[in-house]
């Protein structure tokens, strides 16, 4: 298959070699899970249980609400201790509603739901399955995998992209699962090629993951609709329009979703997770992920329940062996701070990092010296240090005009300049910006309709009831996307 | 300037900074400035000391008259680098003075007035070069044979001091360069086979054995100094690769046109700074456009009017002019070659499907 490429993108440094070689370990059951109703793009979740309750492994406890959003399963059996405010895995610190669950050690499962029978499924019924399990963007978007899985009724699609780059240095959770899963993935992506009605999938992997591409590829060999292929290891591959332009040359609209283009991408583990739903009935209640940085006595893969404290794998690595500088949650490069270690592993957790003073970033910053570096590694083909110039002098607008909107925050240009300058910082707090703005307009807009519609009332003299209500709801509905 | 820690991502970071750049940036500029003093002896050696020096005092009361952490940004070696490459372009025997003077025109007028490091339009060490040349043009254009320290022509440690101090006229072989013998003897209307005759030695220019400034001899270190930068990604090899590829082509072609007036491509690559230039001074991160396309028409500009000016101008050694007239193009360079938006078209409109396919 011909390759392409796109323009920019840096080679990082991948220090995968940590944990690459580490097998997928299940930790033993931790004293308590807290696990947040909200670990999705979208609506949070609504208890389906009370404190106090005796659950089951696999049973609901807590509901979707709307299209956008996702259920959330028990991760064991045991018994619910609280219902209530806990610090969620965000830089912020800020408490979401989390249900705690204290094991019960018993690990008694709920009765499955029957394996659907693909040889009649609808893409529709293969959907609603996948969305009943909580399944959801695994590499770490954590969008509600259904609602993508359903974008074959609105599109004509032709690819289903299995994104395998794991472009994010030290992540391996990927790598291991294409190593030592590749029958129950290969079955997951059949099962999204049904649901999608798209005839080829290809998994896409980064050159420097030889071994899981060579167990693919013999996976796959007896299935003509299936194939892998090696994309070059160049952060950020695993962006998914970026993916899609280096595998088919198909570029995306800025404004657009690679589904125009009849191309659809989900990360591999989500259709490991996808198998397990519709093949085995199970909800997605576990994940795996790398835990993994110099400061951390033993890196490793684990195949953690949603729920599981950072603490506790930390306990299952031996500890700490130093005092680390930098403690994230995903990758060096997008992931971000952790706030404490009680902090629970979620479903869209690839990665757990504990990094020491040589792995983390010098902080020593320069003025720009316009050598360039960032122009030539931008992905999105932008002037990250114009903008930033702009930013820095509260010209929101003046980025704006110039691309800051299309910026896939990757991280790029900040990891080549030599000025250390805090790119990302910037158009992090411009995209703040232009997003209150936005919503400011769209208030000011509202206000400006009811006003006339007011204004109109009191001219015709009727006193019906004014129809605020629905819009409302609407506009919510339309800003939560 | 803050050292807390930052609030986003990314955590890692490229093992590149403005300081390690400007370390392998004299690094690679050693081998040929040692070929300088070896050639020149102490009058060189003790110019380039007190060059570097006096631009070390300036940058420090810059800052603080800016009211800048000194420690901050007096070690960041952009300084250094300025004043090393203003040294090894002046003539190895001007006085004392010269330096100092080229010193302080390079960092308190042409890099802090215009706010510091990065900030700059003009390439400081072309600026001070420039200044001196208009201003002083019989010191600045003063050039000797080399003479090696075991050569009996050359001076002592005592009448070196009396060169650096610039009160002992020190009978030396006054040399004039090659560009230089080219363009008085073709104005005086004699054939360039003559001027040529007996002086055309392209051995000789590449290995440094003739007249010039300090470094400006020895192109080939001069060239192995670019390689090692490139190698080492400090630099790219669009500006350097563009610029004597241009220079080459251009001078072949007037040659081919009239070899009586032009000389060959050898004359222009392997005499004055251009290989200093190439390598060193165009590839000014700063004043050089930021784009690979932009740095290739930078280099082409940079040799049509390098060739230009050492053909039609007044001045044989058009160096450093060309390249100011070429910092000044550089922004309009940049707005010129902005990349493409993923996603959208080279006007900034989202990308139309039905074109696409
Ligand atoms: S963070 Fe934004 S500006 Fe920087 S390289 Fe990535 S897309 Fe470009
Ligand atoms: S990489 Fe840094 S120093 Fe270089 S141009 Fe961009 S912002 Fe400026």
């Amino acid at each position: 298959m011909p390759l392409f490429r796109f323009r920019g993108g840096a080679k990082v440094a991948g220090r995968k070699d940590l944990t690459s070689d580490r097998g997928i370990v299940t930790p033993p059951l931790p004293p308590v899970l807290h696990i947040p109703l909200q670990q999705h793009v979208g609506n949070p979740a609504v208890p389906a249980v009370r404190v106090g309750e005796h659950v089951v492994k696999g049973q609901l406890i807590a509901d979707a609400k709307g299209t956008i959003s996702a259920p959330v399963h028990a991760p064991t059996s045991g018994h619910v201790t609280r219902i209530g405010a806990h610090t969620a895995p965000h830089p912020s610190g800020l408490p979401v509603m989390t249900l705690s669950l204290e094991p019960d050690g018993k690990e008694t499962w709920i009765r499955l739901p029957e394996p659907l029978d693909l040889q009649v499924a609808t893409g529709a019924q293969i959907a609603q399955r996948v969305a009943e399990a909580g399944v959801v963007g695994m590499g770490g978007a954590a969008f509600p995998a259904a609602v993508k899985l359903n974008q074959g009724q609105r599109y004509r699609l032709d690819l289903l992209i299995l994104n395998g780059a794991e472009c994010e240095p030290y992540l391996t959770c990927d790598d291991r699962l294409m190593r030592e899963r590749p029958e129950q993935l290969i079955a997951g992506i059949r099962i999204m090629m049904q649901a999608l009605a798209v005839e080829r999938a290809v998994i896409a992997v980064e050159d420097n993951k030889h071994i899981s591409f060579t167990i693919l590829r013999e996976a796959c060999a007896g299935d003509p609709g299936i194939d892998t292929v090696y994309v070059p290891a160049r952060y950020p591959m695993g962006s998914s329009k970026h993916l899609v332009k280096a595998v088919t040359g198909r570029e995306a609209p800025a404004t657009g979703l690679t589904a125009e283009m009849g191309v659809i991408v989900h990360n591999v583990a989500t259709a490991f997770a996808v198998y397990e739903a519709v093949a085995l009935g199970k909800p997605l209640i576990s994940r795996i992920v790398t835990v993994s940085g110099k400061a951390l006595r033993r890196p490793e893969n684990y195949d953690a329940l949603i729920g599981t404290p950072v603490s506790w794998l930390v306990q299952q690595s031996g500890g700490l062996a130093s005092e680390p500088r930098q403690v994230l949650m995903g990758g060096p490069m997008m992931g971000e701070p952790l706030p404490n270690l009680d902090v629970p592993i979620t479903k869209g957790t690839t990665g757990v990092l504990f990094l020491e003073g040589t792995e983390v970033a010098d902080k020593n910053v320069m003025p720009c010296i316009g050598c360039g570096s960032c122009v030539t590694v931008c992905p999105s083909g932008l002037l990250p240090l114009e903008m930033a110039k702009m930013l820095q002098h509260e010209d929101i607008d003046g980025a704006d005009r110039i691309g800051l909107r299309d910026c896939i925050s990757c991280g790029s240009c900040n990891y080549v300049c030599p000025s250390h300058i805090p790119l990302v910082q910037f158009f992090n707090y411009g995209k703040g910006r232009l997003r209150n703005q936005d919503q400011e307009k769209k208030q000011h807009e509202r206000i400006k309709i009811l006003t006339e519609q007011r204004r109109q009332r009191l001219e015709d003299g009727t006193a019906t009831a004014p129809s605020t209500p629905g819009m409302n709801e609407r506009n919510d509905g339309a800003s939560e996307r | 300037m803050s050292n807390t820690p930052p609030m986003s991502g990314p955590y890692m970071r490229k093992n590149k900074s403005v300081q390690r750049s400007m370390l392998l940036v004299m690094l690679a500029l050693s081998p040929a400035t040692a070929f300088g003093f070896l050639a020149y002896g102490w009058p060189a050696i003790l110019l380039f000391m007190v060059t570097l020096g006096s631009a070390l005092v300036f940058e420090v009361l810059c800052l603080l008259v800016a009211g800048r952490t000194v420690r901050h940004f007096a070690t960041d070696g952009s300084a250094l680098v300025t004043a090393w490459l203003l040294a090894v372009s002046l003539p190895p025997w001007a006085p004392w003075w010269i330096g100092v003077l080229g010193s302080a025109v390079a960092i308190v007028i042409a890099k802090h007035a215009y706010g510091g490091l990065g900030q700059n339009v003009f390439n400081p060490a072309m600026v001070a070069r420039v200044v001196l040349l208009i201003s002083f043009p019989l010191e600045m254009t003063y050039f000797v044979r080399p003479a090696p320290p075991w050569d009996a022509a050359a001076p002592g440690f005592i009448e070196s001091l009396g060169i650096f101090f610039g009160n002992a006229v020190f009978d030396a072989t006054s040399s004039a360069t090659v560009l230089n013998s080219i363009r008085t003897g073709l104005d005086q209307g004699t054939q360039l086979h003559a001027l040529l005759d007996g002086h055309y030695a392209p051995l000789d220019w590449i290995l440094g054995l003739h007249g010039g400034s300090m470094a400006e001899g020895s192109d080939i270190l001069l060239l192995l100094g670019g390689v090692f930068l490139i190698a080492n990604r400090v630099m790219r090899w669009h500006i350097p690769v563009s610029f004597l590829a241009a220079l080459a082509v251009i001078a072949t072609l007037f040659n081919l046109y009239d070899d009586t007036r032009h000389p060959d491509a050898l004359v222009h690559l392997f005499n004055g700074t251009t290989m200093l230039a190439a390598f060193f001074i165009a590839t000014d991160p700063v004043t050089s456009p930021m784009s690979p396309k932009g740095q290739i028409w930078f280099g082409i500009g940079l040799a049509a009017l390098v060739y230009a000016i050492r053909t039609w101008a007044a001045y044989p050694e058009g160096m450093s002019f060309a390249i100011l007239l070429m910092n000044a193009l550089t922004p309009l360079i940049d707005r010129h070659m902005k990349p493409r938006i993923f996603g959208r078209n080279t006007r900034g409109e989202s990308l139309n499907l039905v074109d696409r396919q």
